[in-house]
């Protein structure tokens, strides 16, 4: 079944007066269980994408199908929930809250579910396990490594368990040496417990960690093809 | 998103910024500082001008001459002189006034006493025999004058101990000694004990002599100031009153009410009038200070407006992971309204130590009997007012916030 399913999709920005396209009939599915990288340089539109498929922002023209619906059979509190259940976002900048916990910022999409209360730490405990944070637990973000940063950021993507997880340029901010911890830590989510997985990235090196990837330049699909010689992360990431 | 965390959640936000939320609330805190001070106080001066009051005994009915004033600019003074000393015979009857137990005709003036070259300027209180027990005062040396040095005119006087020490020292004997008034002497029969204020009388600055003395030998007049008469009890207060007027009206001619050239007032009517006087004056007060609470308010504001933008990227991430609008709008809502329930906390520890600490020290440098008054009602309005101005205040940064749309915040740099 597939998860994500793209059709003709568009985007039109508008600014000052100048139209710009920035997506221009993209189509392709992802399919539960995958690990798809896309990829395209800076400008491609690949952001936007991710954008719109997040559900964080809507497209000019064309379909696109999260789980079967699409964002115009949800209300906007239904959007926020469907964000809180079936999606997990990984973001460059990690985006935590630098002050708080290790412990606080993986419970954060907790807040915001319908999970009680009573489960929060032990699900949130177990997140930060899986990514192999428990010495950390109770330490301030603002105080970790870049790596460790994006590892509590899978996390709190992971902590409930959603159907996909968005990873936008993940590597990005981070060292080699970090970088191959997180794609081993991506690879062991998808291939060992089975989470769907859609990178975003600019490197082809980071991309062939996925098992497919998407091409994307001037806003459209250049390519879509399995990858034949996938690098294991543990061999380590080069740049 | 369970309320509990949301408090958590704003609680933390408030954190984080510890020195920018404690100058943010300052406004709040001195607003509500300020109004548990001004009813603290307030209700300590009305308290202590009611016990005033009191000090002259609830069974006391005052007669004034001339017409009720009934705004500023009547002439009050006409008929000034209507009380007459025909008068006291007839409500002395009992078959006029049954319930009147006593009745005391009162002059009073300023004079200067003097005593071998020393003088001082004391009241004059031309009264009765019965005035002791109006004002549970009695002399603490000597005794007081009878009603044969009334019908007399004796020269004779009771001084107060101020009037004893500035014309005779602290050691002297004042007993026996003649002191000249209006160059007659009187002798000094009776010293009274340190009194203090009561009733709006000094008694510790008077020199009390009988009425006839007074109006023949020192005012020259044949009329009276005031006339006390004492109810027998508090339930006969209002009969009282009614056959006092009846009686007056009788004695004057007097054809209709409105003609009357006297008014009667009673220790309560005394009391709510001076207590609406404190009450208004209070209210007054309070409104200066709740302008502060509004700029406080505007201060909050302010702030967490800036609050709002420099955390547009935590507003995006929140809604990133599933935050609803209503979701970030309670979480902003309630940091205003934490911040200022806070400030209305601090407000009114502040205020109610500030109001003890005034009321020790007019206790101990003025010296009369203030009381400290636990604002009860204060402190309720304090922290409810805190609370609104929160919510006021805060909705407008809250829903700017609520309405962020995630992607351009998380794009926020």
């Amino acid at each position: 079944m597939n998860v994500i399913e793209v059709r003709n999709l568009e985007k039109m920005y508008e600014d000052d007066g100048v139209e710009t396209l920035a997506l221009n009939g993209v189509s392709f599915s992802v399919a539960a269980g995958e690990f798809v990288a896309l990829m395209g340089p800076s400008g491609s539109g690949k952001s936007t994408l991710l954008h719109i498929l997040g559900f964080l922002d809507r497209q000019s023209a064309g379909e696109y199908r999260f789980d079967g619906k699409t964002m115009d059979h949800y209300s906007a509190d239904e959007i926020a929930h469907v964000r809180n259940q079936k999606m997990g976002f990984i973001f460059q900048a990690f985006n935590l809250l630098p002050r708080n916990s290790v412990l606080d910022n993986v419970k954060l999409p907790l807040l915001y579910s319908s999970a009680p209360a009573a489960e929060w730490e032990q699900r949130a405990l177990q997140a930060i396990a899986a990514v192999g944070l428990e010495h950390r637990t109770y330490h301030e973000c603002a105080k970790l490594s870049g790596g460790e940063k994006q590892r509590v950021a899978i996390a709190r993507a992971l902590v409930n368990k959603p159907q996909i997880i968005f990873a936008d340029e993940p590597t990005g901010n981070l060292d080699s040496k970090s970088g191959a911890v997180i794609m081993e830590i991506l690879q062991k989510l998808n291939e060992q417990e089975g989470h769907t997985i859609l990178l975003i990235t600019h490197e082809t090196y980071t991309a062939e960690h996925a098992k497919r990837i998407i091409r994307i330049r001037d806003g459209a699909v250049e390519s879509d093809h399995t990858v034949q010689h996938r690098h294991k992360a543990s061999d380590g990431l080069k740049k | 998103m369970k309320l509990i965390y949301s408090f958590h959640t704003a609680l933390e936000g408030i954190k984080v910024h510890k020195s920018r939320s404690i100058l943010t609330i300052m406004g709040i805190v001195i607003g509500i500082t300020a109004i548990i001070i001004v009813l603290s106080l307030g209700q300590g001066a009305q308290n202590l001008i009611l016990s005033q009051v009191q000090g002259l005994g609830s069974r006391t009915i005052v007669v004034i001459p001339g017409r009720e004033p009934k705004g500023p600019a009547d002439a009050a003074q006409i008929f000034s002189d209507s009380l007459k000393e025909k008068d006291v015979p007839l409500l002395k009857n009992k078959l006029n006034v049954p319930t009147a137990e006593t009745v005391m005709p009162i002059v009073f003036g300023g004079e200067t006493g003097e005593f071998q070259g020393e003088t001082f300027r004391l009241t004059i209180f031309g009264g009765s025999e019965t005035l002791p027990q109006f004002f549970d005062i009695y002399p603490e040396k000597g005794i007081f004058f009878s009603e044969e040095d009334i019908r007399a005119r004796a020269d004779v006087v009771i001084i107060g101990s101020r009037v004893k020490e500035e014309l005779f020292g602290l050691t002297a004997d004042a007993l026996g000694q003649r002191i000249k008034i209006h160059g007659r002497n009187f002798r000094v029969i009776g010293i009274l004990p340190q009194k203090g204020q009561v009733s709006f009388f000094n008694f510790d600055e008077t020199a009390i002599i009988p009425y006839t003395t007074a109006q023949q030998y020192i005012f020259g007049i044949r009329y009276f100031h005031r006339l006390f008469i004492q109810a027998e009890s508090d339930s006969a207060i209002n009969q009282t009153v009614e056959d006092v007027r009846a009686t007056l009206r009788a004695s004057h001619g007097v054809s209709s009410p409105d003609k009357d050239d006297f008014f009667v007032q009673t220790q309560a009517d005394l009391a709510s009038r001076l207590g609406v006087i404190t009450s208004v004056m209070t209210l007054f007060l309070v409104a200066v200070a709740a302008i502060s609470l509004i700029v406080g308010g505007i201060g909050i504001m302010n702030i967490m407006l800036v609050s709002v933008t420099e955390r547009t990227r935590e507003i995006g991430l929140r809604k990133a992971v599933g935050a609803t609008d209503k979701d970030i709008l309670t979480q902003f809502l309630l940091e205003a309204i934490l911040l200022t329930g806070i400030g209305g906390i601090i407000g009114v520890t502040l205020g109610i130590t500030i109001a003890l600490l005034a009321s020790i020290i007019l206790t101990r440098v003025i010296g009369f009997g203030w009381q400290f008054v636990f604002p009860w009602s204060a402190i309720v309005i304090g922290f409810s007012v805190s609370t609104i101005i929160g919510l006021i205040f805060g909705i407008y940064p809250a829903r700017q916030a609520a309405r962020k749309s995630p992607i351009e915040a998380l794009r926020y740099e």
